[in-house]
């Protein structure tokens, strides 16, 4: 069995509201039971409730076998990146040093790199990987392309990051707000690295009302209260 | 006197809060389960579809359920993990009774003799102080066959008015304000309506934490063009991304909504002709509002002018709109008039009954809706009847085989059941399914009068707080050891399925009761020897009340995933025996109902809805010199109410272990603390030792603190016992306190695990 074609995986951090169904129920399943291979990071908990899930982006050619000396990643015919291949894997944390997106991980105890692997046991026989089913913000969705532009009009997927030099084509896309898309086909990550960071690491799109390029405003809806 | 009987630490010790982690089936790959049980989440009231697995009398894990039409397969993290609850270490597998010569403070004793002893004190104080020195608390987390039984055990065997139940924590203002305005309390359209209205509203409700499932409802609308205004003293997650952000301060929600309908009837954005022939009251909001000026408006609530004019405009020309609000309003000593206030820009804008346009309160419990209509309130009886109505009187005294005469009258509402307590009035208490000596406010006064009681006995599955007083435990089900019926969110009646037994000697809740009616030679109308026999009474017993079940079944709430009441047997209009399907939106134009026979949709006799007047009143306790800043409490999404079940479930506990004071960095530095440093927080009640979270996104002069925890944790040691002179709702949502840097960590650290 293979993961579907037509069903792809999209990640829409714009809905993430950092409740975590993602990672608990990537505990619950049946090839890492106990252990979650999703990670959910608070851009700055400080300045926002902004949450980002991050998932395995299954790239088309992945930097972390590219960099793996054992040759203990595999790409499956459907494009799903696998963990690490247990007797292949020497632990050395190459992956975790060179994939651009932070997602393997290097679990010390068993020797061996874990990481998402698409829930290939459900999406190998025509089911949703589980945190995109649970996700109760859909900020996880799993469906065919035809499915997310009829929900999402309001975004673009997006499978082409730019680090630098190197362009990464991904099997997961990330949706990135239309007005942004038409820009640029791909997301500058390098670049978007050095942007100034603005005064607060996370806007509040609040009193000023929408914004018609889709950059939100930085009004502080506090300003007026006195301590 | 049911003081607890042991320091409380060894009581802890022994009955947990101790966390269960995936172990042995739960955590292993290669054991598959012998079943998969269709049934519905344990906790909150979006009660989403789920599937357990089971394997031989254990729940193993979850699967999604993809097929439920609420949820399709979607949970936040206490659905995921709410399977380890059970084979739980501190899980009460027989009865128990205090004894100070156990290190625990209590032994276990045989099921049967427990009931005798319980039998026997409540008729030996009933025998010397009258049948009202005993109450009853129950809970809105019962199925809805079980709520039944306990309005009809108190009433019939124990033949008390005081029986009151736990929603009146939760929704009753909302309740309240929807039987004035409307004559029904359910929220008006299934949640899919929601998808494709030009405005969303969200007064007063931390959807993504409280009520997850319903993000996604929301975030869709807005893909498809809605705009989104919040209204809260809080950036919550849907607030960060929502198209108009209400900073209000805490207490403030009438005003906010009197000076919104103000802009509405200036800019004559009103639906004329729905005001007109649906509804009556009008001319009486409009002169109140007349005072509620722009400015004004924006002094008291705290919310800048340009946002209250932007929120009227867009409110007061949508073509539809949904508007729903939570306990952010309606735990206030004003919550009836802050849910009316609401109801008064619905009506104002005629956009109700309607697809795409609706109202609704999102319900805090598993069975917020279906345990508040079947007589479990203090002055309630089945259908959503009125104990002081004759007529109703004599239909339930039928269905119940008594003597009208013999049905006591109405009771008091759970705090003023604890005063009475305190005054001697009341001297006995059996309670199920609620945990007042963390949920309650001002919880050293319950505390206190707790520790007088002569007798105290709880049905329980864990040892919570409250039943350290306790003098008789008796051990009772975890939801999924048992079926029923429980009404979600949308008025959507559905099934709870039994997956697995109730272990060694712990009993189905119903059960018991009849076991204590048997015991006290009383057990006439509770020899049900299923749960679908008392749905079949409730069904009769509800049949021509507003709340009508009659033409429910189980076998249609399975085959349809669930049935919207009311639901006739016969039809309302002719008396003829009928098919019917349900009611899935409210107040359709034309539609027939049993009060208003046809005079139009509402439920009232002229088919009308009311406009009240909803007037704004300054918090009692309010913030002042001595306490200058706002203390408003709330829930986090990994805990739930008390945290009975979800503080011993280790991977939610993980997620969110302890309290902590979320304050802004204006006012932490003000007070020298920073993040993650101790700070106390005082109020006129008590004083709580948390650390700080420092955060931009709350008021900077307002903290905030979840009330998931019990004793020194408690947030609500220091919440004001305040109530709303309608629905007797506490105010929960704001009092007057004081913060300063601790001068270190409280003793507690030292000694209690984050969960306890």
């Amino acid at each position: 069995m293979a993961k579907p074609d037509y069903l792809h995986f999209f990640v829409d951090p714009n809905r993430c509201i950092g409740c975590q169904a993602c990672l608990q129920a990537c505990t619950e399943c049946d090839t890492h039971r106990g252990e979650s291979m999703i990670h959910l990071e608070y851009v700055d908990r400080s300045e926002s409730v902004q949450t980002v899930p991050v998932v395995c982006m299954h790239c088309e050619q992945p930097t972390c076998a590219e960099v793996c000396p054992a040759d203990a990643i595999k790409r499956t015919a459907d494009g799903v990146v696998q963990s690490a291949r247990k007797p292949r894997c020497i632990a050395c944390g190459n992956c975790v040093m060179a994939c651009p997106f932070g997602v393997p991980e290097l679990y010390e105890d068993r020797k061996i790199m874990m990481k998402c692997d698409m829930c290939y046991d459900r999406t190998s026989v025509g089911k949703k990987p589980m945190c995109a089913t649970v996700c109760p913000s859909q900020a996880l969705f799993f469906g065919t392309r035809e499915q997310i532009e009829q929900l999402r009009p309001m975004s673009t997927p997006i499978n082409t990051f730019q680090f630098g030099a190197q362009t990464i084509t991904t099997q997961v896309h990330v949706m990135v707000p239309r007005a942004l898309a038409t820009r640029a086909s791909y997301v500058d990550v390098a670049a978007a690295m050095e942007e100034r960071p603005r005064s607060r690491a996370v806007s509040l799109k609040v009193l000023s009302g929408p914004q018609a390029d889709g950059v939100p405003s930085e009004t502080d809806p506090f300003a007026g209260v006195e301590v | 006197m049911a003081e607890v009987p042991v320091d409380p630490i060894r009581i802890i010790e022994r009955f947990g809060p101790h966390l269960s982690w995936m172990t042995g089936a739960r955590l292993s790959t290669s054991v598959d389960p012998d079943r998969l049980v269709k049934t519905h989440c344990c906790f909150c009231g979006q009660q989403c579809g789920i599937q357990l697995k089971v394997r031989g009398n254990e729940v193993i894990g979850f699967e999604p359920w993809e097929e439920f039409p609420f949820n399709r397969g979607m949970l936040c993290p206490k659905g995921v993990k709410r399977y380890l609850q059970g084979s739980h270490t501190d899980r009460l597998t027989s009865a128990l009774q205090r004894d100070r010569s156990s290190p625990s403070g209590f032994s276990s004793l045989p099921y049967a003799d427990a009931i005798a002893r319980v039998a026997s004190e409540i008729a030996r104080i009933q025998q010397a102080h009258g049948a009202g020195a005993i109450a009853v608390l129950s809970g809105a987390s019962l199925t809805t066959e079980k709520a039944y039984l306990m309005g009809k055990f108190a009433r019939v065997c124990l033949k008390t008015p005081f029986i009151d139940y736990n929603g009146r924590l939760c929704m009753v203002s909302a309740g309240a304000a929807n039987k004035k305005a409307f004559g029904i309390d359910r929220t008006t359209n299934p949640w899919s309506d929601m998808v494709g209205s030009d405005v969303i509203w969200v007064a007063g409700s931390n959807v993504a934490e409280c009520s997850p499932i319903t993000t996604n409802y929301i975030w869709q609308a807005r893909e498809q063009g809605a705009k989104v205004i919040v209204q809260d003293p809080r950036i919550t997650p849907v607030a960060r991304t929502c198209d108009l952000y209400l900073p209000v301060k805490p207490g403030r929600d009438a005003a906010l909504f009197a000076g919104v309908l103000q802009i509405m009837i200036e800019r004559d954005w009103l639906d004329h002709e729905f005001i007109r022939d649906y509804t009556s009251g009008f001319d009486q909001v409009a002169e109140y509002c007349r005072e509620w000026t722009l400015s004004r408006t924006a002094d008291v609530t705290g919310v800048p002018q340009p946002a209250i004019a932007q929120a009227a405009e867009w409110w007061g020309t949508a073509k539809t709109s949904f508007l729903f609000h939570a306990r952010g309003i309606e735990h206030h000593s004003n919550g009836v008039q802050n849910s009316l206030a609401t109801i008064n820009l619905v009506l104002a804008s005629g956009r109700i009954g309607k697809p795409k346009s609706g109202y609704g309160t999102i319900v805090g419990q598993a069975n917020g809706q279906g345990g508040r209509e079947h007589g479990q309130k203090c002055d309630q009886l089945p259908g959503w009847r009125d104990i002081t109505n004759p007529e109703h009187r004599r239909y339930i005294a039928g269905v119940w085989g008594i003597d009208e005469q013999e049905l006591p009258g109405p009771g008091v509402d759970a705090y003023e059941l604890f005063r009475k307590i305190d005054r001697g009035e009341i001297k006995g208490l059996l309670s199920i399914c609620f945990n007042p000596k963390v949920s309650l406010p001002d919880n050293g006064f319950v505390t206190r009068c707790l520790d007088k009681l002569e007798f105290y006995a709880a049905i329980d599955f864990f040892l919570n707080d409250t039943a350290w007083h306790d003098d008789v435990v008796l051990p009772g089900s975890l939801q999924e050891e048992d079926e029923g019926t429980v009404t979600q969110v949308e008025g959507r009646i559905i099934k709870i399925n039994k997956a697995v037994d109730c272990p060694g000697e712990a009993r189905q809740d119903w059960r018991i009761i009849q076991d204590i009616a048997q015991a006290l030679g009383r057990p006439t109308g509770f020899t049900f020897t299923e749960p679908r026999e008392i749905f079949d009474e409730l069904r009769i017993a509800s049949k021509g009340g507003v709340a009508d079940y009659s033409g429910v079944t189980y076998e249609k709430v399975t085959q349809q995933l669930g049935v919207f009441w009311p639901c006739y047997s016969e039809d309302p209009k002719t008396g003829q025996p009928t098919e019917h399907q349900g009611t899935p939106r409210l107040f359709e134009r034309g539609s027939y109902n049993p009060v208003a026979k046809g005079n139009g949709p509402f439920y009232f006799p002229d088919g009308r809805a009311r406009f009240n007047v909803a007037d704004y009143r300054a918090p009692v306790d309010d913030a002042s010199e001595d306490y200058p800043i706002y203390l408003t409490t709330g829930r986090v999404v990994s805990q739930f109410l008390s945290g009975t079940q979800t503080r011993r479930i280790g991977p939610l506990v993980r997620q969110y272990a302890e309290p902590r004071i979320e304050m802004h960095p204006r006012l932490a530095a003000k007070l020298g603390i920073a993040d993650g440093e101790w700070a106390t927080a005082e109020t006129r009640r008590g004083t709580i030792t948390l650390r700080a979270q420092v955060v931009t996104t709350i008021r900077p002069d307002t903290i905030f603190i979840p009330y998931h925890w019990p004793g020194r944790k408690s947030a609500n040691q220091l919440t004001v016992a305040a109530q709303d002179p309608i629905s007797k709702s506490p105010q929960y949502k704001v009092c007057g306190c004081r913060v300063r840097k601790a001068e270190g960590a409280p003793p507690y650290a030292a000694i209690l695990e984050p969960q306890q």
